[in-house]
């Protein structure tokens, strides 16, 4: 997928199981809502092959439209419409459309339902714009970036209703730029950047699985010199070691007991005093930290 | 198992959601300020304000042959409804949803491209049907008594609606949103004051043979045979029929949705 010359998406490849929770997760400008666009029949990719529900976005839009729910990004309303008679309105075009009462009180639209759309607040128009497309009872919803702007209770109630759709076999998948979102949610995590698939797999694959770990080191005094290389050797090839600052060391590896008795004989050789050592799960930031070698968020 | 969110797609029947759409649009064209200004406001206001001040002036055209004013100035008023609905009122709306994303949003749904035009069509008739009943009000308040001309009516209602929603929507789909709104306001007070809609072509002496060749003449004309003479204007709905033919080529080779 490219615009003039930027390459926006570039051999991207990624498929999503029925009835899973797929996070697209990437930077701002990633190329996550390209993605999303064109699983949704927006745009044709200049090379490749898109297959939603086994169909063809471009070719069978009209067979395959009904059996999603799009939640685009900002807007999607005209500027003097109600937000619940908005949201009837996409439930009149469908067959079976979702009681929208219980919609709305679900999603917190109860208390705007009768504002114009323009002047809703970012966080509402989000919600407005999440109950649109489910309200259709779609087999797979793509919702773009759906929590951002909202407060944290929203975030919740949002998640909240993003498993249970998932609990009643609907198929999600959602952007975000909020590694917790996808950390919370996702059954699948897409990692993208500059287009690009970078890494693919379970929130817990990504990190390593169960046991992969982090053990934060800080120790009294300085090190001496050569102390990650001496401390790698000490761990084994299974590790990795990087120095934070000068009394301090990250471990990425097995977070077990055999370790931890071997950092701690370390210390002892080495004649320095742990302060602190702490373990913590790889999390999905430090995996795009790795990947990327750039913060996603600022 | 089902549980509240088990998928049950599928879009609704096709006449539904034209219904749905069109009742849609109708009332949001209804209930804004501009709008409704538009649509009704000025309307009223021109026939009151000619009717009135053409009897101040003791003026008495020819073509009335003796008939009050308000013969001529309540079709010629209609006319202009309908000018300012299907080609001023549409583009302006439909430039803003673009603007707005509603075409893209409307675009994810289930309803095709050919049912939202169809609903679209159907909202400019209901609101017309409004303007009919308010302005024929008003006229018959002021004395107008109109010839039978349902059947030359009728043909220049659905002509010229399709000849300037065609028209409205190759401004909205060529232009940005603000662009559109200048220009659909600026067409639609040129052709008011020298379209030959509310007056007859007859009275802009020599320009009036180029007037009656442009939309709003035709479509002016063809209400004011139905209406003044019961007749039906054949050569006025066939311009009108250009026009439609014209613009709609013109829409389908340069309109977007998006």
């Amino acid at each position: 997928m490219s615009y003039g010359d930027k390459t926006a998406v570039d051999g991207l490849s990624l498929a999503v199981d029925r009835g899973s929770i797929t996070a697209v997760l990437g930077p701002n400008g990633a190329g996550k809502t390209t993605t999303l666009e064109t699983c949704e029949g927006y745009r044709r990719p200049h090379s490749g092959r898109v297959r939603v529900l086994g169909l063809d976005p471009i070719a069978d839009r009209r067979r395959l439209l009904p059996r999603i729910g799009v939640m685009l990004q900002g807007q999607g309303a005209w500027s003097g419409v109600r937000a619940m008679e908005m949201l009837r309105h996409i439930a009149r075009l469908h067959a079976h459309p979702l009681d929208v009462d219980m919609l709305s009180d679900r999603l917190g639209l109860d208390e705007c339902g009768r504002t114009p759309y323009r002047r809703l607040s970012g966080g509402q128009q989000q919600r407005l714009g999440l109950a649109m497309a489910l309200v259709g009872r779609p087999e797979i919803v793509f919702v773009d970036e759906p929590t951002a702007g909202m407060d944290p209770a929203a975030r919740r109630t949002t998640w909240e209703l993003l498993r249970e759709m998932r609990a009643d076999g609907v198929t999600v998948v959602l952007t975000t730029h909020y590694l917790e979102e996808a950390e919370q949610l996702a059954d699948r995590v897409h990692i993208i950047d500059h287009g690009r698939l970078i890494a693919s797999g379970s929130p817990l694959e990504l990190t390593r699985g169960g046991t992969a770990a982090t053990i934060r080191l800080v120790v009294t005094r300085p090190f001496p010199p050569g102390a990650p290389d001496s401390l790698r050797i000490a761990l084994g090839d299974a590790t990795e070691v990087t120095q934070l600052d000068e009394r301090s060391l990250l471990v990425i590896g097995p977070a077990d007991s055999t370790t931890l008795a071997r950092v701690s004989h370390w210390c002892e050789e080495q004649g320095v005093l742990p302060e602190s050592l702490t373990l913590g799960r790889r999390s999905l930031e430090d995996v795009f930290l790795e990947l990327t070698g750039r913060e996603l968020q600022p | 198992m089902t549980g509240t969110f088990t998928p049950m797609p599928g879009g609704a029947a096709l006449h539904r959601q034209v219904l749905a759409q069109a009742s849609m649009e109708a009332r949001l064209m209804l209930r804004n300020g501009e709008q409704l200004l538009l649509a009704v406001v000025i309307p009223v206001i021109v026939l009151v304000g000619a009717v009135k001040g053409g009897q101040h002036l003791d003026l008495s055209p020819s073509v009335l042959d003796g008939r009050p004013l308000v013969d001529l100035f309540t079709p010629g008023v209609l006319a202009l409804a309908i000018m300012s609905t299907s080609f001023t009122s549409l583009a302006i709306a439909t430039g803003f949803e673009r603007r707005y994303g509603v075409i893209k949003r409307l675009g994810a749904s289930p309803l095709p491209r050919l049912g939202l035009l169809a609903g679209k069509v159907l909202a400019l008739v209901l609101v017309e049907l409004v303007q009919l009943f308010v302005i024929g009000g008003v006229g018959q308040l002021l004395g107008w008594t109109p010839e039978p001309g349902a059947v030359g009516f009728l043909l220049a209602v659905v002509l010229g609606t399709a000849a300037f929603a065609a028209l409205g929507l190759l401004v909205a789909g060529t232009l940005r949103a603000e662009a559109t709104l200048a220009a659909a306001n600026l067409i639609y007070l040129l052709l008011l004051a020298g379209g030959a809609v509310v007056l007859p072509a007859s009275a802009y002496g020599g320009f009036g043979s180029f007037a009656e060749w442009l939309p709003s003449g035709a479509l002016g004309e063809a209400v004011r045979t139905a209406f003044l003479d019961g007749a039906v204007a054949w050569r006025d709905l066939g311009v009108l029929l250009g026009w439609a033919v014209l613009g709609s080529a013109l829409t389908a080779r340069t309109f977007t949705w998006e």
